[in-house]
């Protein structure tokens, strides 16, 4: 192969600084005052106001930032760990195990994949008001428990990653189904079930629509905080930049942490059909 | 792990003479095992159906049962047949909301996925810091969805934002970006493909790395260029990689909802402006269940959006079966 070209390296370096550049931006903004945010040439270094930023955006009291921020990362984690769990559970039934009904019952999962479940919010928020669940937690938690991208990712994952030697040897020693899985199996799936906890994170992190519809601003998620804070104190910038800072920090870490996973998750898993 | 003889296990009579009977009644340890083999499978999968029933399956059938109701926050009132989808079909707001989302989905999606196939094709040359690369293209999916939303926001801002700065430059002036429907669509359209460019393009990248390379070596004995080589090797063999990435960004598109309801900010946020001039079909919908609780009209929008996904999917499909 020739050496590459110096302007492919240009381009792609272009490219991250326009990845970079609105992340960047979001770091100056949450540490200036607001009078210098509409300037130009607008300031591209930080200053010394975080600090003051942050005790404002606590004390704003229609937002509730912090019992947002708590809630999201609360709900957040017990999602991953369960759909994580659930996941790995049914995938390996789906991948190693043989029960009448199998393939028919993954073909609805697969179908069911393609449906836009945010289709369904209205009889869902009717469920709610039945559970008593509205401006609950457990109205944003226990829908989320289980997925069907997730079985599926698993099942693909289990199906290579466990060989069916390992399982008949559990079983000759005289393993429960569940021991089999739990000690051998879910060891073996660790990296799989890495990326969909990730995924699951990020995604529940991120997730909007539905808390806007079930949750009251007394008792939020951190996105519909922020989007509380756009809609009441739309012009002071530093505020509204100082929340979207410290809600996309929790993600910022988990990518830093897990960026090879995630990448490796997004170039082995995503196109396998 | 290596006599990979047999792809599928069959335990349907497991244990049964592969040990001695050591113990003293191994007849009724079989049957315990014989049951547990048989149904755990099935407990396993039980708690995502039965979850996955409850809170997925049953709310969107059950949308489809409002829909043909005249149904408000104080219950099930009487029924309507199709009366809420002809109305709908009557009602100039959905249409708008459509038109809206649409429009939004071909600048999102266009710009999105060309731009990704070029940063795949940059990112599957021999280069340095791999990971580095990798990383930075995909950082934009790491901030937060509502971040991103408000960040832009500021960007677009008609007095501070920069992007009306940098046009000040070349002596274009400011442009109002909430007030008309191109200039909104575009704003919100750059939000989505910052996010998702660098996602697709990974997704792209390892399609491209599948790629033999004998093809390439042989199409350069035989004179063809780069850019030949690309459209004539690269994209073809690509094709399952796009056509995956065209509809899931058309899912995802239809569905449009956080970027524009924060770029709207204040009290017109859910109506998209105060001319609807960026309301999308999934805004629309929930500002009918939810802000005028009309339940049974905002199911009838919801199966809309349902049936146009459903539409764009066969469109889709047909496209890129007759372009094999």
């Amino acid at each position: 192969m020739r050496k590459t070209h110096p302007l492919v390296y240009f381009t792609l370096l272009a490219g991250i600084v326009l990845s970079a550049f609105p992340l960047y931006w979001l770091f100056v903004v949450a540490t200036r005052a607001n009078d210098v945010v509409g300037d130009w040439p607008p300031p591209l270094a930080p200053g010394p106001n975080f600090g003051e930023n942050v005790g404002r955006l606590f004390a704003a009291d229609d937002a509730n930032f912090l019992l947002g921020l708590w809630n999201s990362l609360l709900s957040s984690a017990i999602i991953t760990v369960s759909v994580v769990f659930f996941s790995s559970l049914a995938g390996f039934a789906f991948a190693k195990l043989k029960f009448r009904g199998r393939n028919g019952l993954l073909l609805v999962i697969l179908a069911t994949m393609m449906i836009p479940v945010q289709m369904g919010i209205i009889p869902l928020y009717m469920i709610m008001v039945e559970l008593g669940w509205q401006n609950r937690m457990e109205a944003i938690v226990v829908p989320a428990l289980v997925s069907a991208f997730g079985v599926f990712l698993m099942r693909q994952y289990a199906e290579q990653a466990v060989p069916d030697e390992l399982i008949e040897a559990a079983r000759i020693d005289g393993c429960s189904t569940f021991r089999t899985f739990w000690s051998i199996v879910l060891p073996a799936l660790r990296p799989g079930a890495a990326v969909l906890g990730l995924f699951t994170f990020m995604g529940a992190w991120n997730e909007f629509l539905w808390p806007l519809a079930v949750l009251e601003a007394d008792n939020p998620t951190v996105q519909f905080s922020l989007s509380q804070l756009s809609t009441t104190y739309y012009t002071d910038y530093t505020l509204m930049f100082t929340g979207a800072l410290i809600a996309t920090v929790p993600l910022l870490l988990v990518f830093v942490a897990f960026g090879r996973q995630i990448i490796g998750g997004i170039m082995e898993g995503a196109v396998k059909a | 792990m290596v006599t990979d003889l047999r792809p599928r296990t069959a335990p349907s009579t497991p244990a049964a003479g592969s040990r001695p009977p050591e113990q003293p009644r191994p007849r009724l340890r079989d049957r315990i095992s014989r049951v547990e083999v048989k149904w755990s499978p099935y407990l396993f999968i039980a708690p995502f159906f039965v979850i996955f029933a409850v809170f997925g399956l049953f709310p969107l059938i059950y949308t489809a049962w409002v829909s043909l109701h005249d149904w408000d926050i104080t219950g099930a009132g009487a029924f309507v047949g199709l009366d809420n989808y002809v109305a709908l079909f009557a009602d100039p707001d959905f249409w708008n909301s459509v038109v809206n989302t649409l429009g939004m989905l071909v600048l999102s999606t266009v710009p999105q996925l060309l731009g990704a196939l070029v940063l795949a094709s940059l990112l599957n040359q021999k280069l340095r810091a791999v990971t580095f690369l990798r990383m930075g293209v995909l950082l934009p999916i790491v901030t937060s969805v509502a971040a991103v939303g408000i960040v832009f926001s500021q960007i677009f801002d008609r007095d501070a934002g920069m992007v009306n700065g940098l046009l000040g430059l070349v002596n274009i002036d400011a442009i109002d970006w909430r007030a008309d429907k191109w200039s909104s669509w575009t704003a919100i359209a750059t939000m989505v493909n910052w996010r998702w460019t660098g996602y697709n393009a990974l997704i792209y990248l390892a399609a491209m790395q599948a790629i033999p390379k004998d093809l390439y070596e042989a199409a350069t004995v035989d004179g063809a260029g780069k850019v030949r080589q690309f459209w004539s090797i690269t994209v073809p063999n690509i094709r399952p990689a796009i056509v995956f990435t065209v509809i899931m960004s058309t899912i995802a598109g239809m569905q449009l909802f956080t970027e524009p309801l924060i770029f709207g900010q204040g009290s017109f946020a859910i109506s998209g402006g105060s001319l609807r001039q960026f309301q999308t079909v999934s805004m629309y919908m929930f500002e009918k269940a939810f802000r005028d609780f009309d339940y049974g009209y905002g199911s009838a929008v919801a199966w809309m959006i349902f049936l146009l996904i459903t539409l764009l999917g066969v469109v889709n499909f047909l496209i890129t079966r007759r372009s094999r």
